[in-house]
């Protein structure tokens, strides 16, 4: 098998210069135009690629280092209704040290709340580089007017949320709608101020792997800092290859255009082995300078347990026990 | 010349058994068995640390459930399995024929005694809180009750050179309470005991509740004994003292109960007379006691 099998080749010049972005966003048909113009996903070259990625093997010295990375890209997340500001406090304190008896282990990269506990998380995380980051725009299906999303945005910037999580409205895009997708971004970014903002593109509705290269492109030319595999709330969720088509999508936006844009998949991804498998996909796909919170995170919660039952099993040489780690 | 081709004999391979299936080792190796006799009989698949992990994880998983059934329903699945026992006679007469060099007829009669071990510790499953759990007497407006619960996961270390009666009247106290279990077979005798697992897969024991691994006892002892997530041992089958307190420091680490291998020779080799009518001992050398304070009048 080739080593690039379902990899789009990649564009050598910067072909999209900003002045012809604006052009292409211009209208619904140019936008059309342009996304429908984007190469297909070779489905079972892409699967078989991410598949092939994840056989390799990553031990001892690696291992350690791909867990810690892992650690410190994590976006803690805790996101149901019957969340209370003591468990976001308590998620808040597991993000900045989350192994009590080991202080070596790195700090998660942010906690990741609903907009009204958006404030907790801040006073409970205070200066220790934690980012906050909120879901917003009427998380997790999206179905509200633009106002509403505005408004939902802006007060969780307000509340101090370095980051906003928001949904676009796959209705709208699975009937063609770009602009209106587009449109919406566009209004969020700004409402966003200099919070970062993560478009979740929820590919678990989005049935194509060209559809999910549409909408990463869709996201990043409406300015997003971000794309975001899910929500968690919809199935499937970060597969392999899904990210990897996203990965290929940041990489070839980057050479179109020279902006960098970052990754998080997220729901889903359980296990340390997951985690590494990510990284080892970021790494061949995107390239090294992607692995760094600032460009990849992994949207999780019961991950973290097992990365520092992985660690600790490095650490003591003896296989660790749920039992010795926090429930969260 | 004869007309009949003679049959080519199907080799069996025997495999591991962890979450209900019977996989290879994860290391891909394997040893090779041989009867009382030093005749070679079968490979085994020899484990490795992984699959310790595996097993434990997979009888962790099968924990909530097992515990969980009412004992009533816990001894009709083990009956069940006495049942099973019962109809493959013969085969494990043959299986302990040749691992241990026993007579047909020896090997026959200790056979019969496994089925009727299996079906005495298959009774305790619904007797045995009546006879440890009681109802206490005490100085207030409250009932008062103890209540025996499992430990949770148990390695067990299976006897070495009894390689079904033995392993029977290990594995089956530690399971009737409601533990789950990870058994060490014998290490050069292991053949029964997979055997066994391919009685307990087809007899209602829900996955995960046993899981038993063939290999080097020396080298897959240190890791179930200080596994963090095992919560009791059975060194029963270490016959290597040297072994068995490495193995009870490793314990110590999460305070594992941990039953100790018989010391009744001077070196520890002694293995107990699994003939003799069991008492309760190695039921109860697993099980919690729960004691709950109710308020009367509410």
């Amino acid at each position: 098998m080739p080593h690039y099998a379902g990899a789009v080749p990649l564009l050598t010049e910067p072909t999209l210069p900003l002045d012809r972005v604006t052009d292409v966003v211009s209208t619904d048909a140019s936008l059309r135009r342009f996304l429908h113009g984007l190469p297909g996903v070779d489905q079972v070259g892409a699967e078989a690629r991410a598949a092939m990625l994840s056989t390799r093997s990553i031990k001892t010295a690696a291992k350690q280092f791909a867990i810690d990375l892992a650690i410190s890209i994590i976006d803690l997340t805790t996101l149901e209704g019957q969340d209370t500001p003591g468990k976001v406090r308590t998620l808040c304190a597991k993000a900045q040290r989350p192994d009590p008896s080991d202080a070596s282990v790195p700090a998660v990269a942010a906690v990741c709340v609903y907009p009204d506990l958006v404030a907790v998380a801040k006073a409970a995380t205070g200066p220790s580089g934690v980012k906050v980051a909120s879901v917003a725009t009427a998380f997790p299906s999206g179905r509200a007017s633009r106002a509403v999303k505005l408004a939902d945005t802006a007060d969780a910037v307000a509340a101090g949320a370095d980051e906003i999580d928001m949904v676009i409205d796959r209705g709208a895009f699975l009937v063609g709608r770009y602009r209106a997708v587009l449109e919406d971004i566009v209004a969020v970014k700004q409402a966003c101020g200099t919070a970062r903002l993560k478009v979740i593109l929820e590919v678990g509705e989005l049935a194509t792997y060209d559809n999910v290269r549409r909408a990463s492109w869709l996201a990043m030319l409406a300015g997003a800092d971000f794309i975001k595999t899910s929500t968690g709330k919809v199935q499937p969720a970060a597969t392999l290859p899904v990210t990897q088509v996203m990965l290929e999508a940041v990489r070839d936006f980057r050479a179109a255009t020279g902006r960098m844009v970052g990754v998080k998949p997220a729901g889903g991804i359980r296990t340390a082995k997951d985690a590494i498998r990510h990284l080892v996909l970021v790494n061949e796909t995107a390239g090294e300078e992607w692995l760094d919170p600032r460009w990849f995170r992994i949207g999780a919660s019961t991950l973290l347990n097992d990365l520092l039952m992985q660690r600790q099993r490095m650490t003591t040489g003896r296989y660790a026990g749920p039992d010795y780690f926090t429930v969260d | 010349m004869s007309d009949v081709t003679p049959r080519l004999a199907v080799q069996k391979t025997y495999k591991l058994y962890i979450g209900g299936r019977f996989p290879r080792s994860e290391s891909g190796r394997s040893y090779q068995v041989s009867d009382a006799t030093g005749r070679f009989l079968a490979n085994a698949a020899m484990a490795s640390r992984k699959d310790v992990r595996d097993a434990v994880v997979a009888a962790r998983k099968a924990g909530p459930a097992w515990s969980g059934a009412s004992a009533y329903n816990r001894g009709q699945v083990l009956y069940r399995v006495a049942e099973v026992l019962e109809g493959r006679r013969g085969q494990f007469v043959d299986e302990v024929v040749a691992a241990e060099g026993l007579s047909v007829g020896t090997a026959t009669s200790l056979v019969a005694a496994v089925v009727d071990r299996w079906v005495w510790y298959a009774g305790w499953a619904d007797k045995l809180a009546q006879v440890v759990g009681s109802s206490n007497p005490v100085a207030g407006p409250y009932f008062d009750f103890t209540v025996p619960e499992p430990t949770g996961v148990v390695g067990v270390v299976a006897p070495q050179s009894s390689s079904l009666l033995g392993l029977v009247s290990v594995l089956a106290p530690v399971i009737v309470t409601g533990n789950t279990a990870v058994l060490l077979a014998s290490e050069r005798r292991p053949l029964p005991a997979i055997s066994l697992a391919e009685v307990l897969a087809t007899s209602d024991v829900p996955a995960g509740v046993v899981n038993v691994l063939t290999g080097r006892t020396a080298e897959l002892t240190p890791w179930l004994a200080a596994h963090m997530d095992v919560n009791a041992l059975d060194l029963c089958g270490l016959t290597d003292t040297a072994l068995a307190h490495a193995a009870e420091e490793a314990a110590a680490d999460n305070l594992k109960r941990v039953l100790r291998p018989s010391t009744a020779d001077p070196d520890g080799r002694a293995e107990p007379d699994w003939s003799a009518e069991p008492g309760l001992e190695r039921m109860t050398a697993f099980i919690e006691h729960k004691t709950v304070w109710h308020p009367v009048g509410i």
